[in-house]
């Protein structure tokens, strides 16, 4: 019993016991609440919160667009996988009529090639109407269309196989891959998923920059008082402990606050996005996988948060005697 | 445990201290401090006493010579080894250094909380203590509202409630009234009858009158007189530790 000494030493008659014999203190009792409740005061409201949180909600929405892109080309991939186009290009319409059906016919009995579909006439008017204007059918030439799909990877060597083939029944037939003409979209795609990932690691890397000063502020606001606690001897674990979560329940709060501002903005995009019905946009829905991703944003950013604060602070003790 | 088995709890050898580049304010100090005894650290105002006591408390390194403390070398003593050193010594500051925005109870428990003391030990003993001080009815005062004299007793409970090894107290009676002063002399005594070895910083020529087997350093412009070699090889008391 710590006080027991003491108590004995009160009770006797000038307060002085002269058989004072007390146990050692035990310091073994485990941990109560321990210095870091007591010796810092309440923590300090500064700016740092609301700069985690402009953070946090810019990561959200960065994050957001990086998924939302790799779900387009994703959705774009598959869609187009295999898929081959065949072009009757022939002004003469019974001719390309004729030459399409054949084209058609002998595609089907091709090996590896399957769901092929001779896009009908009027279908093709209809998709190419808005380009050209008013009746497309009369006058202007418009080729034959035939879709299917290849097993494997349509590469050029076996499109040029196939195009050989195409052309002894049809010598107005071009075959191209349905992905070439997206190409330069994939790669437009992939260039801002990297621009994505890279204003992710900055806003991390400015967030880090922040904690630290803030750190550092709070270190340079408590230095008698973490001096005296080490007089007392208490660790450098334990005044890093006091700091951590001084820093972390700023940081966390922040980050929940961004994270709901940054959601906000998702949803608002998302349904500007639906409103545009493009077909291609609408494979850019984020899936339950992704909502989860975003999720981990603001407590990534405030475990970040929290070891940045730890190794300055421990930093900064150790240059302490 | 570190404590060396022929009694000695603290060892200087050719000490010497200076601040940046200034003189030396202490030079060439060498003594020996065994357990269990009381000692009276004296000497003018600027003679170096706080200074000395920094280095026995580990929160100054010397520029020059060798410490040894509990057995240890102090002076080599690796970053992570100190808290264990520190929480065997309790210290009573000159300026207090209590803890500005806890109150009178709370700076009290203090190094107990840094020990990991259960809470409930900490409440018995932190409120055995204050009431020991008379500060019983100021325990949730801030120190900013108490008086000069009020805010010294709680620095001595501060560094008595763990009962420590070795206590180190700068002018800890020099803000209180005679009769205050005597009792508080009489708890460092008491501590120092449990085997805790007893450095008070005074100029109160009284107060050393008061302590019969007390060993009296005397610190004059940094340097320590040791004329009878008692400091060294002090004379056994009655019933002492060896
Ligand atoms: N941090 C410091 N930096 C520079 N010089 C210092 C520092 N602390 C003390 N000194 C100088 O060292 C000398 C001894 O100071 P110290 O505080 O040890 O004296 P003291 O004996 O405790 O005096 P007092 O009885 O007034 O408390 C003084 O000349 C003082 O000016
Ligand atoms: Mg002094």
């Amino acid at each position: 019993m710590i006080g027991g000494w003491l108590k004995r030493l009160s009770g006797a008659e000038d307060g002085l016991g002269a058989a004072i014999t007390g146990g050692r203190m035990r310091v073994l009792s485990g941990w109560a609440r321990g210095a870091e409740d007591t010796a810092m005061p309440s923590r300090q409201v500064g700016p740092m919160p609301w700069v985690i949180a402009i953070m946090v909600a810019m990561s959200v929405v960065a994050a957001a667009s990086g998924l939302a892109m790799r779900n387009i080309a994703q959705a774009a991939r598959t869609d187009l996988a295999g898929g081959v186009t065949v072009q009757i290009l022939e002004g003469r319409p019974e001719l390309r009529a004729r030459q399409a059906a054949a084209a058609a016919e002998l595609l089907r009995q091709q090996p590896g090639v399957s769901n092929v579909h001779q896009v009908p006439q009027a279908e093709v008017d209809q998709l190419l109407a808005p380009w050209l204007g008013g009746d497309v059918a009369d006058g202007v030439p418009v080729p034959a269309l035939i879709d299917a799909t290849l097993d494997g990877t349509p590469d050029a060597a076996r499109l040029a196989t196939l195009g050989r083939v195409l052309h002894g029944v049809a010598p107005a037939a071009r075959i191209d891959a349905q992905s070439a003409w997206l190409g330069p979209v994939f790669g437009a795609i992939a260039s801002a998923q990297w621009l994505a990932a890279a204003l992710i690691v900055a806003l991390a890397a400015a967030l880090a920059a922040v904690v630290l000063l803030a750190t550092r502020t709070a270190l340079g606001n408590h230095a008698e008082t973490i001096t005296i606690v080490h007089m007392l001897g208490g660790t450098d674990p334990q005044v890093a402990r006091i700091f951590q979560r001084l820093i972390g329940i700023d940081a966390a709060l922040g980050a929940l606050a961004g994270f709901a501002g940054g959601l906000l903005a998702i949803m608002l995009l998302g349904r500007r996005v639906a409103d545009l019905e493009a077909g291609l946009l609408a494979g850019g829905m984020l899936g339950w996988a992704d909502w989860l991703a975003l999720a981990l944003v603001p407590l990534f950013a405030t475990v970040l948060a929290i070891v940045t604060a730890r190794l300055s602070v421990l930093g900064a003790l150790r240059r302490m005697l | 445990m570190t404590t060396s088995d022929t009694g000695e709890i603290a060892q200087f050898d050719s000490v010497g201290l200076r601040y940046g580049t200034d003189r030396e304010v202490l030079s060439d100090v060498s003594f020996t401090l065994f357990r269990g005894c009381f000692y009276f650290l004296t000497g003018a105002s600027g003679a170096g006493k706080t200074s000395l006591l920094k280095l026995l408390y580990l929160s100054q390194r010397p520029s020059r010579g060798n410490i040894r403390l509990f057995g240890a070398d102090a002076i080599t003593l690796p970053r992570d080894r100190l808290p264990g050193f520190r929480r065997r010594v309790g210290v009573v500051f000159q300026d207090f250094r209590l803890v500005p925005h806890l109150s009178a109870f709370d700076n009290v428990a203090l190094p107990l909380r840094i020990a990991g003391v259960a809470e409930a030990d900490v409440t018995q003993a932190v409120g055995d203590m204050l009431d020991w001080v008379g500060l019983a009815d100021r325990m949730h005062a801030r120190p900013a509202t108490l008086s000069g004299g009020e805010q010294q007793r709680v620095a001595i409970a501060r560094a008595v409630i763990g009962r420590p090894d070795l206590l180190v107290a700068d002018e800890p009676t020099g803000n209180v009234d005679p009769e205050m002063a005597v009792k508080l002399l009489r708890l460092f005594e008491a501590l120092n009858r449990l085997g805790t070895t007893v450095v008070v910083a005074t100029h109160d020529v009284h107060l050393l009158q008061k302590v019969p087997d007390c060993l009296i350093m005397r610190l004059d412009k940094g340097r320590l007189g040791d004329p009878t070699g008692a400091l060294r090889f002090p004379p056994r008391r009655p019933g002492q530790q060896p």
